[in-house]
């Protein structure tokens, strides 16, 4: 139907003009009208061009059945790339379209300039395709079965990884280790000289100068977060084609972590200019009513706590208060009325959710929202806590290391025999411990060697451990 | 079809392709369902054990938690963890939202963050797991019954005629022959039943094809057997009685309690009644004896025999227990001996069966729930090179 297509374009550029008045800055934009399981095979994979497993295959059957049912759909998805791919659902209204389009834009304005993004790579979509293809390989040299059965290993620990957002110009992690445990070692051999005289009063004490030496030098010098690469890279079991298919994987990892973080933040901007944008447009009354229909469903309140509604109502309440300050903004913070629309700018381009929500959600909000925190009682999930500060608190910990519990690699050479220990940071929330314990064996096929964790259970230290054969788990 | 537009700023490409090759999804998700199959294959023992199935009433689709399936990893615990939501404007605290479901979305599971959260199962038919299970059982000692001894063994009331014994008269029918010959005769009403209004009821022989096998089913159902041991002959009966009914077109079970002394009961007594008592196991292969040649004449069936127990016997009765079941091998395709022995007690049956060197006669030891498996697998394992 070219009409409708010829239409789609019309308005899209409609749309981009209307942006581009509003200050959004996108990359060059590919749309792709794509029927329903193809949308979904995306959304599953997170990308279309991802290797395959049969969690994808998981999740997608998931995602297409709820669909097939009526419980819940996709629109649109968007890939962090430039240029920009955006999929549309086949069989979009127009208005549905038109809504996207301008939603889709501000995620890619989002993309382009927050700073969590600063560092992915925009050719993903082809980087991801090699890996597929590459993965596709191994799979014919080394057999499906087993390339499967290293990929759920690897997906088990995926989340561990260090995105640091600072990074040394051309930063050799590696290199940048070993540097420091020389630097343990000769400080073992040598007690750290401060000042010129030290070397007198280190005459005294000669004999007893050097500490036992029995103790061994840590591995690595400090804890270790990216547990991916530190495996990747020092496991002693590993084939040349896993430690690739380590690294490749960690690569999506790493491209896919500033999406975990700012999950808020970027559906709120997209929200909140689908509505400005849209609104500039001439709509006919039926479109304005599917507009808000359809707009009315995406940032719908809900009990779970809808991303797009909060990260909406969070800018929106940003852009009021810089644009109206009470008289104690003004005099306390010196802040000039009008700014609204330029902070909302600043805050796109410099906060990740976590910071998002310590600054912005305000105590006027939390009320506002009705937002509280629950937990579970006996068997009953009840409200336990509605002062604002401490749900703020609890939203910000939740989003803390994109959800995922802080895990690091404590020791590579542990009980001197090469193994290997985790360390849960254990910050008031405990592990799944049946999760915990088969996660282990997917480590110790990765690291070779027994593996070992160690967490906090009901106020006490517990170590969890895997030989190989089985999991044990003590008191500490 | 695309068609792109060059802008000052922006430029933009709208396209529609034909994605009807892309099966990627498809094919992961079907490699998936493989892989759930080869769990539930491995599960096997656990699974058939399942109370859910072993429960079922004749349902056809079973439910089967799954516990390999899941994608671990290190994930907080969602139970004791402190969560955000929010309300309609009117919350406090102290409102309950929910009570314990694990599966409720609605209590804050983000999707995709918490995927570990849903329980899963699978849906899998009866059937398939029959055609799993069974492919590795295979059906001990078919004993051929010849053609030509196929045997009247009943018959059933089928046909109406003119003729007949007096005492087979049907009596309704006769009514109405005699209604409608007054009615075409001008006087309607009952009266003056003829002769030729007579109806009678006639038989038909019913001749059972030699496909037929019966199962007697004894258990111990004295003190010591308690629920586990039941559990675990049950799960067996259940699974042997439908394997047995893939391979022969009818099967019946008749199912012999007995403590100090046998009775046959139903089905229901079987598995749930518990008696005091001692235990004397001669006296229900009696009883089986009784039965098979008072009912079952082995030309017309093949019968299995299957005495499960938990080892305790009156040690002088052991002898005429070995005799018995010589006896009863004589009638019986097999003879199976199953006992539920969670501890690992030496048991008095199990030391004379111990040295009975039958090859139609077979025990095996469940010492778990799981064992129950391992046992049809002994009682029906595929045999190379015999018949």
């Amino acid at each position: 139907m070219t009409t409708e297509l010829e239409q789609l374009e019309y308005s899209i550029q409609e749309i981009m003009e209307i942006a581009d008045g509003f200050g959004l800055d996108y990359y060059p934009m590919r749309y792709e009208i794509c029927p329903a399981d193809i949308v979904y095979t995306f959304g599953a994979y997170g990308m279309p061009t991802r290797f395959s497993h049969w969690s994808f295959g998981k999740t997608f059957n998931k995602m297409k059945m709820q669909y097939d049912f009526g419980l819940s759909k996709i629109y649109e998805l968007v890939i962090n790339s430039n240029p920009c791919y955006a999929f549309l659902l086949e069989g979009n209204s127009l208005i549905q379209n038109k809504l996207i389009v301008a939603h889709v834009l501000a995620h890619c304005d989002f993309f382009k300039n927050n700073l969590r993004f600063s560092a992915t790579n925009r050719d993903m979509v082809e980087s991801m395709a090699a890996t597929a293809q590459r993965i596709n390989g191994y799979e014919l040299i080394h057999g499906a079965s087993k390339v499967e059965a290293f990929i759920d290993a690897v997906l088990a620990i995926q989340e561990h990884v260090d995105r640091q957002l600072i990074k040394p110009q051309r930063y050799d992690k590696r290199q940048q280790m070993e540097a420091k445990q020389r630097l343990a070692k000769e400080q073992r051999k040598a007690p750290i000289r401060q000042g010129e005289y030290d070397d007198l009063w280190e005459l005294e004490t000669q004999s007893a100068a050097l500490p036992d030496s029995g103790e061994a030098i840590p591995f690595p010098p400090e804890p270790e977060k990216d547990v991916l690469w530190f495996i990747q890279e020092y496991s002693e079991d590993l084939e040349d084609w896993q430690r690739d298919i380590m690294s490749m994987l960690r690569e999506e990892m790493l491209y896919f972590w500033p999406q975990m973080e700012t999950k808020i933040m970027n559906e709120g901007w997209a929200s909140y200019w689908h509505q400005r944008i849209l609104r500039e447009m001439d709509l006919s009354s039926e479109e304005t009513i599917e507009f808000a229909k359809l707009n009315a469903s995406v940032v719908q309140p809900s009990q779970s706590l809808n991303p797009y509604y909060l990260g909406l109502k969070i800018f929106e309440d940003i852009e009021r208060r810089w644009n109206e300050p009470t008289e104690e903004e003004r005099t306390r913070f010196g802040r000039v009325p009008g700014q609204g629309r330029e902070k909302i700018f600043d805050v796109r381009e410099l906060d990740s959710d976590i910071s998002f929500l310590r600054s912005y959600l305000t105590k006027q909000l939390v009320d506002d929202l009705d937002l509280y925190i629950f937990e579970k009682q006996g068997p009953e999930w009840k409200i336990t806590d509605k002062a604002w500060e401490n749900v703020r608190d609890q939203l910000v910990a939740s989003r803390m290391n994109g959800g995922f519990p802080y895990i690091v690699v404590q020791d590579g050479d542990y009980n001197r025999a090469g193994e290997l220990l985790l360390k849960h940071q254990y910050e008031g929330l405990e592990l799944d411990l049946k999760y915990l314990e088969r996660t282990l064996p997917y480590v110790y096929t990765l690291w070779g060697r027994p593996v070992h964790l160690e967490t906090v259970v009901e106020d006490k230290s517990a170590m969890f451990s895997y030989d190989g054969n089985k999991v044990s788990r003590r008191i500490i | 079809m695309s068609s792109s537009f060059e802008q000052n700023k922006s430029s933009f490409v709208v396209s529609k392709e034909d994605w009807s090759l892309h099966r990627k999804g498809y094919q992961d998700q079907q490699r998936h369902q493989e892989k759930v199959r080869e769990v539930i294959r491995q599960n096997l023992p656990d699974l058939i054990t399942e109370e859910n199935i072993i429960m079922s009433d004749g349902k056809q689709i079973i439910k089967v938690p799954l516990r390999n399936l899941e994608e671990y990893r290190f994930i907080h615990n969602y139970q004791k963890q402190k969560h955000v939501g929010q309300g309609d404007g009117d919350s406090e605290v102290g409102d309950v939202l929910a009570q314990d479901q694990p599966k409720d979305a609605g209590k804050g599971g983000k999707a995709g963050n918490q995927p570990g959260h849903d329980v899963v199962e699978a849906e899998i038919s009866i059937e398939d797991l029959e055609n799993m299970l069974f492919s590795e059982l295979e059906l001990p000692f078919i004993q051929e019954k010849e053609k030509d001894e196929l045997e009247t063994v009943s018959f059933r009331f089928n046909d109406v005629r003119k003729k007949g014994l007096m005492s087979n008269i049907d009596k309704k029918r006769t009514i109405l022959e005699n209604l409608r010959r007054n009615a075409t005769s001008g006087s309607p009403g009952i009266h003056g039943i003829s002769p030729d209004d007579l109806r009678y009821k006639t038989w038909e022989d019913v001749k059972l094809p030699h496909s037929n096998a019966v199962i007697i089913a004894m258990m111990d159902t004295s003190g010591s057997m308690g629920n586990f041991e039941k559990y675990c002959a049950r799960s067996f009966f259940f699974w042997m009685t439908r394997f047995l009914r893939k391979q022969y077109e009818k099967v019946e079970i008749v199912f012999l309690a007995h403590h100090t002394e046998a009775k046959e009961v139903t089905e229901q007594d079987f598995f749930t009644r518990g008696e005091s008592g001692g235990t004397i196991c001669s006296s229900v292969y009696q009883k089986a004896l009784e039965i098979i040649d008072e009912r079952y004449p082995p030309s017309s069936y093949n019968i299995y025999p299957f005495h499960f127990s938990d080892g305790d016997n009156l040690t002088s009765d052991n002898v005429r227990c070995t005799r018995l079941i010589g006896e009863l091998l004589k009638r019986s395709n097999m003879f199976g001996y199953g006992e539920v022995n969670q501890y690992n007690r030496s048991s008095t049956l199990m030391s004379a069966y111990r040295n009975l060197t039958h090859e139609r006669f077979l025990y095996y030891v469940i010492k778990e729930k799981g064992e129950v498996y391992q046992a049809l697998k002994r009682f029906f394992h595929k045999r190379e090179g015999e018949k």
